[in-house]
């Protein structure tokens, strides 16, 4: 199916229509037509019915099951990402949560322009990632907690300079943003040193400095936390907020840490089997998705109660205090039958912990994963 | 260093090569160890034609020996020939380090950038071979010294040109040819096996192990329309004036054939690659 896109070109804008068909190259065959610049008035990031799907190779343990290979293997098609949609507009801040598989970090790599879709469309700033064109590519970055594209036997500063470089920044601004962001993320000291002494913390500072000397605006963080401490968590967390109200960059952020994405962001999307499955605000995810309050007890000194688990499951019992998990829609019934039990000196109701719920939600996802299996010649 | 205009293509070329020969020296004992160290085999070959020649009978006429058409001398200042034509045309490490950054998922960082893969491989390999140069030159004058009774006079000058035109396509031929091989990794992500037979065919083909023209016209008419003689063997031929006239021409046009195809070829392999790319490695 076709459709366009708006390339800022000087006064113009340039239509692009895309069309994919292929399922396996998703090469784009590109029509261009110039546009009036009046029709680009779009979001920083639309996405329409993308899918990526991998071919992984299944090889069964032992050396026959090896030397069949040789000759015939096994595939399991893996829809990574299966027809998604979203649009970020510019300033906003979007935690991209999931368990491991969900399709967070391909989407990532679909609109930094790392891979090719299978199918379906995106466009960040008006460009078509995976064009890879320089003007694109100057205009955002991707910081990968997990890897490392500074130079590593040399000194931060050096791999700074390059990218002042490659990305074009003028000295002047260039220094300016290079000592405002080591002041921020207080690594000035430690320029000259080369990367391979560095400790992961100090790593990841250098890494988010080169990733934002050229302001980008539009920032994809993958796990830029994974791996350190509370305190350079925290550091992190901190920088990247004070930058972000500074400089209204709009950010698309993946992590596990669900303390990085309360202290960022305030629209969370979640990802499960490559699908959208929530997309809306932190809190709205246990309004939406927990089927069960929680219930603190507190009872009057030797009159607690044998029939708790009666009334809900016990998560918790330790005299003269209990925890209970209840069905959202029973409350009031199970409040007024603890009532009728006597004893009782304090009582609350809460929403379970925000991990928890998406914990269950995620593990839901874990064990609905379909498998799909084919065999094929190489 | 820092640069008071605002950063161009030719500036940013500047920088990598710059860094890239930064990072070459970083290691100062590995470096100076792994150039000394590339003389080694050039005294083994010449010790092994050294046996050559001594089994070799003398002929009655009293005139010099001769294995193929080649005296001693010449066979010795041939072989410190082809160890400069590799100087140039080799790539220790190219190819496999290209199909790693595929395998291992540090190929992205070229994705992400707005930065070109074979041209900033291109300036580290230029910024590897002036690190090389710059500590052989020492040894490898020293040697060219003291055999220098083995060559014959210095070539004209427009013979010296050519031999250094060669030398130039040399590395180029080189360059492309070890990229091409890496970016085979797009497909077949380990690709040492592929390395291992470049390696031997290289080995043999390129007139490094043994001047090609013994191999006799029907054969090294043959070998002529193959790249690898061009690593080490032409250069070292247009030198001893062993290749002349229109052979000469006709050489220096294959090769320039092969370079642009080689170019064209990587180009090709990369663009495709990167469709095909599945992002491995995280």
């Amino acid at each position: 199916m076709p459709r366009g896109y708006w390339v800022q070109a000087g006064p113009w804008s340039i239509v692009v229509e895309v069309v994919i068909t292929d399922r396996r190259r998703a090469r784009p065959k590109r029509r261009v037509k110039s546009q009036c610049s009046q029709c680009k008035d779009m979001a920083t990031i639309e996405i329409r019915g993308l899918r990526k799907s991998f071919r992984a190779y299944q090889k069964q343990e032992g050396l026959r099951a090896a030397l069949r290979g040789l000759w015939r293997r096994s595939y399991r098609e893996v829809d990574a990402v299966r027809g998604i949609d979203l649009t970020v507009e510019q300033g906003e801040f979007v935690a991209f949560l999931g368990p491991n598989g969900a399709g967070k970090t391909t989407t990532l790599k679909l609109l930094s322009g790392v891979i090719h879709p299978t199918e379906g469309t995106a466009r960040v700033l008006g460009h078509i990632p995976w064009l890879r064109e320089n003007t694109y590519r100057r205009r955002f970055a991707l910081v990968m907690g997990q890897k490392n594209q500074l130079w590593w036997d040399l000194p931060a500063q050096e791999s700074f300079r390059l990218h002042q470089q490659i990305y074009r920044i003028a000295p002047l601004e260039f220094d300016a943003t290079r000592d405002q962001l080591t002041s921020l993320l207080n690594v000035r000291h430690l320029l000259t040193q080369p990367v391979r002494e560095l400790s992961l913390g100090e790593r990841m500072k250098m890494e988010l400095i080169a990733a934002l000397l050229h302001s980008p605006d539009v920032l994809f963080l993958d796990e830029p936390t994974i791996g350190l401490d509370v305190v350079a968590q925290h550091n992190i967390q901190q920088f990247l907020r004070t930058y972000q109200q500074e400089r209204n960059v709009t950010v698309l952020l993946t992590s596990h840490y669900m303390k990085d994405v309360a202290a960022l962001c305030k629209r969370v999307v979640i990802i499960a089997q490559g699908q959208i499955k929530y997309d809306g605000s932190l809190s709205g995810i246990v309004d939406q998705f927990s089927q069960h309050k929680v219930i603190s007890l507190s009872f009057a000194e030797g009159r607690m109660p044998d029939q708790l688990a009666s009334v809900g499951t016990v998560l918790e019992c330790v005299p003269p205090k209990a925890r209970l998990r209840i069905p959202r829609s029973q409350v009031t019934t199970v409040l007024s039958k603890l009532l009728a039990l006597g004893g009782v000196e304090d009582v609350g109701v809460e929403d379970p912990p925000l991990e928890q719920v998406i914990a269950d939600m995620f593990s839901q996802a874990d064990h609905d994963q379909p498998d799909s299996l084919q065999t094929t010649a190489s | 260093m820092a640069t008071s205009t605002v950063p161009n293509r030719w500036s940013a070329s500047w920088t990598i090569l710059r860094i890239a020969l930064e990072e070459r020296l970083v290691y100062r004992g590995d470096f100076a160890l792994g150039t000394l160290m590339r003389f080694l085999p050039i005294v083994t070959q010449i010790f092994l034609w050294n046996t050559v020649f001594q089994a070799v009978a003398a002929p009655a006429s009293g005139e010099q020996k001769l294995v193929a058409g080649y005296t001693y001398e010449d066979m010795v200042a041939y072989y410190l020939l082809t160890m400069l034509s590799r100087a140039f045309s080799s790539m220790p490490g190219l190819s496999s380090g290209i199909a790693r950054l595929i395998r291992t998922g540090e190929v992205k960082k070229f994705l992400i950038q707005p930065i070109d893969l074979l041209w900033f491989h291109f300036l580290s390999r230029v910024a590897h071979k002036l690190a090389y140069y710059s500590v052989a030159i020492g040894p490898f004058a020293l040697v060219f010294f003291l055999c220098r009774a083995y060559f014959p006079a210095l070539p004209p000058t427009d013979t010296l040109g050519l031999f250094a035109l060669t030398l130039i396509l040399g590395f180029l031929l080189g360059y492309f040819l070890e990229v091409s091989l890496g970016l085979v990794g797009f497909w077949w992500l380990e690709i040492s096996s592929l390395i291992f037979v470049y390696t031997l065919l290289s080995f043999f083909l390129s007139g490094h192990m043994f001047p090609l023209d013994m191999l006799g016209t029907k054969w090294h008419w043959a070998v002529q329309l193959l790249p690898l003689q061009y690593l080490a063997y032409f250069p070292a031929a247009v030198f001893l004036g062993k290749v002349t006239g229109s052979a000469l021409w006709f050489g220096i046009l294959i090769e320039m054939v092969w370079v642009v195809g080689l170019i064209a070829l990587s180009r090709w392999l990369l663009r495709r690659g990167i469709v095909r790319y599945s992002g491995f490695g995280g």
